[in-house]
């Protein structure tokens, strides 16, 4: 393989993932570390440390326009990393204890279980009848966005952050545990139980994962793990990606999101239950 | 902001709470769309001047051998800088391997400074509850940083 061989499947491949990330609010690792892998021979700690970096590339790449259009709603993005942020440096402790292969069936489980759950809601374009709880009022969470392909202003109500809370730390400490994306769980934990707009879950998770990424990046960096030659490509092809992804997503319908969405569930579920089953 | 006009008449501190995070999102939408942009020219300098040259500036030539460079990894040891000072003594000496490193730092600091911008800008508009939720989660980042550092 020569150099310009890899440098663009590296970088044309990284830029699909930065789209998907930008529309999902994931970091883009469930793309970049099967291609770097598989189709490029990289080795499998060179590939993690790259997908650090595809992580934080999405969050910053695609939360620089979707803050400036409100489509992220920075107070529940700032309230929930207490929690992730938390949660990912537990994991990084606990790593040594607990055997990922139960954690991996328990969490496929958990994600087969939301794409029922989103599956039921494939129809809605926005919740309707959401009451802010108590609780939740206290921490003023409610927004308002413009939504392009609907043309009008979408105000939007906030429920169930007792709950939420504590979702987050449970994706946090997987981040932290098992290096993989966290933003799924971010998605969903907005979608399901805070009932937020489908836009602004992906869009606030995409604010949120740079920062649970970030707490980890420096260990990575430090340890060896970020190759300048392979990081380098999927840095600037995720930054593209991200923000092509951003234009697109603010032009589609969150039924059309969901749609994307799905799938990636059931796949990443699938995968999580091969890892933890040894298949 | 003619985009409001067609929205339901809002209370008067609906309104006032949303000219306030507005602002705060304006400021962090800034920072975090600076901090993409240098870091991206600053890796793409980085590996336009890897490609001229050839040569990785830590002894690595680049014909031929991509898969001896990604196929194995010998514990970075040399190979590329991993530490703050090596980064800045090799952009000093315009090795093409530091410049890229030098970017991917910026990038991987940007989420913090923007979480450090954030305390800042809930202070100036007297938000005091997310000046202190913003504070705790810059708190949780530094702590990270520093056990990183003493992990290693």
């Amino acid at each position: 393989m020569s150099v310009s061989v890899f440098l663009t499947v590296n970088f044309l491949s990284s830029v699909v993932a930065g789209i998907i990330g930008a529309l999902l609010g994931l970091g883009g690792g469930i793309i970049v570390v099967p291609v770097l892998t598989l189709f490029l021979g990289v080795n499998i700690h060179y590939a993690i440390g790259a997908s650090i970096v595809s992580v934080i590339a999405t969050s910053s790449g695609a939360a620089a326009a979707y803050v400036r259009d409100r489509i992220t709603n920075v107070r529940i993005g700032m309230l929930l990393e207490m929690a992730t942020t938390t949660g990912a440096i537990s994991g990084a402790f606990l790593a040594g204890f607990i055997s990922p292969k139960w954690l991996y069936v328990i969490f496929a489980v958990m994600l087969g279980y939301s794409a029922l759950a989103m599956f039921q809601k494939r129809h809605q374009e926005l919740p309707v009848g959401v009451v802010t709880d108590r609780f939740t009022e206290k921490f003023r969470l409610d927004g308002s966005y413009y939504d392009v392909a609907l043309k009008k202003q979408v105000d939007y109500r906030t429920t169930g952050v007792a709950y939420a809370f504590p979702m987050m730390y449970v994706a946090g400490v997987l981040s932290g545990l098992l290096g993989i994306g966290s933003g799924l769980f971010k998605v969903l934990g907005m979608d399901i139980i805070m009932r937020l707009p489908m836009k602004v879950s992906t869009a606030t998770s995409n604010f949120m994962i740079g920062v649970t990424a970030a707490a980890s990046a420096g260990l990575y960096f430090m340890r060896g793990d970020i190759h300048p030659f392979i990081a380098a490509p999927v840095a600037l092809g995720i930054l593209l990606g991200a923000h092509l992804g951003t234009r697109v997503m603010s032009r589609i319908k969150s039924v059309t999101l969901r749609m994307i969405f799905l799938p990636v569930l059931l796949i990443s579920a699938l995968q999580m239950l091969f890892k933890g089953m040894g298949w | 902001m003619s985009r409001l006009k067609d929205e339901k008449v809002p209370d008067k501190s609906h309104s006032q709470e949303d000219s306030v995070i507005g602002q705060v999102e304006i400021i962090i939408s800034n920072i975090l769309r600076f901090g993409v942009l240098l870091s991206a020219a600053v890796i793409l300098v980085g590996l336009l001047w890897l490609i001229i040259t050839h040569h990785s500036g830590y002894g690595q030539d680049l014909f031929g051998n991509v898969a001896r460079i990604i196929a194995f990894r010998d514990g970075g040891a040399g190979q590329f800088p991993t530490a703050l000072g090596e980064v800045l003594g090799g952009v000093l000496a315009l090795k093409p391997y530091s410049i890229i490193a030098l970017g991917l730092l910026l990038l991987i600091l940007t989420p913090v400074i923007r979480v450090a911008t954030s305390v800042l800008a809930f202070l100036y508009e007297r938000d005091y509850l997310y000046v202190g939720i913003t504070l705790f989660v810059l708190a949780v980042l530094v702590f990270g940083f520093i056990m990183g550092k003493g992990g290693e």
